[in-house]
């Protein structure tokens, strides 16, 4: 499967509190917590992301907070997958449940630029920086892993079992 | 090749000789807990699956402590589907307002948790529990969702980081100062995806209330798990506390760690992080400018015991909180607010000029109880200081411990009482 859209960057420790604020968990509507996603580290975020766009940051990624309402507003947002250097390993586990593709890609973290169009191909893990042409080899997923984030999350993974 | 303590327990619970590090196990659960943030998550999951049912009535504990008392109607919706979801399956352990407090301080003190157990929680702060000798690690909702359906959690096997603790800590310094230490010194993500094993003569120096802190904020350095060995002090404290039965796992002596760090409790401060990560430490002798506060917060799943409350209060006896400080305490669970209250804490705390709530969760987040306005300083005992995390996104958190909290209410700046 190969995904293709514009890069949102980051750097180092982006916390779950600057992706879902704690002052929107009064609500779980995916819809509503799309609303504010990124909204304490980049206001402009929900106003310019597209369907199929691409979040790329550096080091621990989602650090902080387990709430699951932080990967599932930026799935929520459209977000087609997310590449870091490293994850925290909470959201790294929540991503994958929910079936948002994450990758970790320590050369592409940190060479992709804000605005860049990227190509994923998640069964090779190949990363394309189609804007300046550099490509980069991603770890894909393990089978089941896959297979879970094409049953769109670990509990239809479950019940299709 | 040997075993950590973790991976020992990890093992026994997936019904194996051994482990190695970076093994993919499915491990039985002794308990899944949720709050009610992330419990309405989990619960339409098991809906949205049509799964009726759970694994074991008596090992899920449901504690709505968040934005309890509801703060607002959607977070009393919220509360109500938990209440109406332990009430159909008859979950023993739903804890309601009235017998609430802050799921981990709650918790142990219940005797849910007991060395040996492996433990996950729908909140992050979940790893608390390695105080008393188990894993025990934060998840998501979903795997909330599947924990409580099937009793078992994936997990990849750990690799750890040795913390060899000696020395004994000077007066005012305390569990969160050596957890704020550590951190410091190996940074946010100084032992992501691994475990923290804590292990030397020092730990005798450290009671119960300090080892929750320690556990408690193992996450903030990206672990998996924070693990205390269980020796008579956790002992005692199980026996206080619970009638379940407990395991006590030991690493083995050929157990292999990635790293090995020494800590001399002797040798460390009063230590504060700084904003806007608890790794920006600094020791109260390194700050050198004054650091004008606006409101304390002592309280939380990190430093809301009966230990903490002591020791800001024999802080603030007799002192007046400083012109304009707001103070807020909050003891951590019921039992504990009624043991201030028959030992004088609360009155301490409220002639001081302090206000003393209902355990919450409320401020830590930026819930309620406690939201700070744009560009205002708070030192709170709580466990991140990220941007916005109380409140407005130009105000600004200094973690610290209960001593220097309260001391810092009185001076109105961030200063720790006289050794």
């Amino acid at each position: 499967m190969n995904v293709t859209g514009k890069v949102f960057k980051y750097g180092d420790n982006v916390d779950t509190d600057v992706i879902i604020p704690a002052r929107y968990l009064n609500s779980s509507d995916p819809k509503e917590l799309a609303l504010h996603c990124m909204e304490d580290i980049d206001k402009e975020f929900v106003n310019n992301v597209k369907t199929g766009d691409i979040i790329v940051a550096t080091k621990n990624f989602g650090c902080g907070s387990s709430r699951e309402h932080a990967p599932i507003s930026i799935k929520a947002c459209g977000v087609s997958c997310v590449i870091a250097d490293t994850f925290a390993r909470i959201f790294y586990r929540n991503s994958i449940n929910i079936g948002l593709p994450i990758m970790e890609c320590p050369e592409a973290a940190y060479a992709i630029n804000a605005g860049d169009e990227v190509t994923i191909d998640f069964d090779s893990g190949i990363i394309t920086d189609v804007t300046t042409g550099q490509s980069f080899k991603g770890q894909p997923f393990p089978e089941f892993m896959q297979k879970i984030i094409n049953s769109d999350g670990l509990m239809n993974y479950i019940k299709n079992k | 090749m040997g075993m950590t303590m973790t991976q020992k327990i990890l093992a026994a619970h997936a019904g194996l000789e051994s482990v190695v590090a970076g093994q993919l196990i499915e491990a039985d659960l002794d308990l899944v807990l949720g709050n009610d943030i992330t419990s309405p998550v989990a619960i339409k999951e098991m809906e949205k699956m049509n799964l009726n049912s759970v694994f074991n009535k008596d090992k899920i504990a449901l504690v709505p402590d968040h934005f309890v008392p509801n703060k607002d109607i959607k977070s009393a919706e919220h509360c109500k589907c938990v209440r109406e979801f332990a009430l159909k399956n008859d979950i023993t352990n739903y804890f309601e307002v009235g017998q609430m407090g802050i799921e981990h301080a709650l918790l142990p003190e219940q005797g849910l948790t007991v060395a040996g157990d492996v433990i996950i929680g729908a909140d992050s702060h979940t790893c608390t529990y390695g105080a008393l000798g188990a894993f025990s690690t934060g998840v998501g909702s979903t795997d909330m969702a599947a924990g409580m359906a099937t009793g078992k959690a994936w997990f990849k096997v750990p690799s750890a980081i040795k913390f060899n603790i000696i020395g004994k800590p000077s007066k005012w310094v305390s569990g969160k100062d050596v957890i704020l230490h550590i951190i410091g010194k190996i940074g946010v993500d100084g032992a992501l995806y691994k475990s923290m094993e804590f292990v030397g003569e020092g730990i005798a120096n450290l009671s119960m209330d300090d080892r929750f802190t320690i556990a408690n904020m193992a996450i903030e350095a990206g672990a998996k798990n924070g693990i205390f060995p269980v020796d008579d002090k956790a002992v005692a404290y199980m026996k206080e506390h619970s009638k379940r039965e407990f395991k006590i796992y030991e690493a083995d002596a050929d157990a292999v760690y990635d790293e090995e760090i020494t800590i001399d409790l002797s040798t460390l401060r009063p230590t504060i992080a700084f904003p806007h990560l608890p790794e920006n430490t600094k020791t109260i002798d390194e700050i050198t400018e004054p650091v004008k506060i606006d409101q304390v917060v002592i309280g939380s799943c990190t430093n809301g015991r009966i230990d903490d409350l002591r020791i800001a209060a024999e802080v603030l006896k007799g002192k007046k909180v400083a012109k304009g400080m707001r103070l807020i305490v909050i003891p951590a669970t019921q039992n504990i607010y009624l043991q201030a209250m028959d030992e004088g804490l609360i009155r301490t705390f409220i002639e001081a000029g302090g206000i003393v709530s209902t355990p919450t969760c409320g401020p830590c987040l930026g819930g309620y109880m406690g939201v700070l306005a744009e560009g205002e300083r708070c030192v709170s005992t709580t466990n991140r200081n990220f941007v916005g995390r109380m409140g407005h996104i130009t105000s600004e958190i200094y973690l610290a411990s209960p001593a220097v909290a309260a001391q810092s209410a009185i001076d109105g700046i961030i200063s720790a009482p006289n050794a």
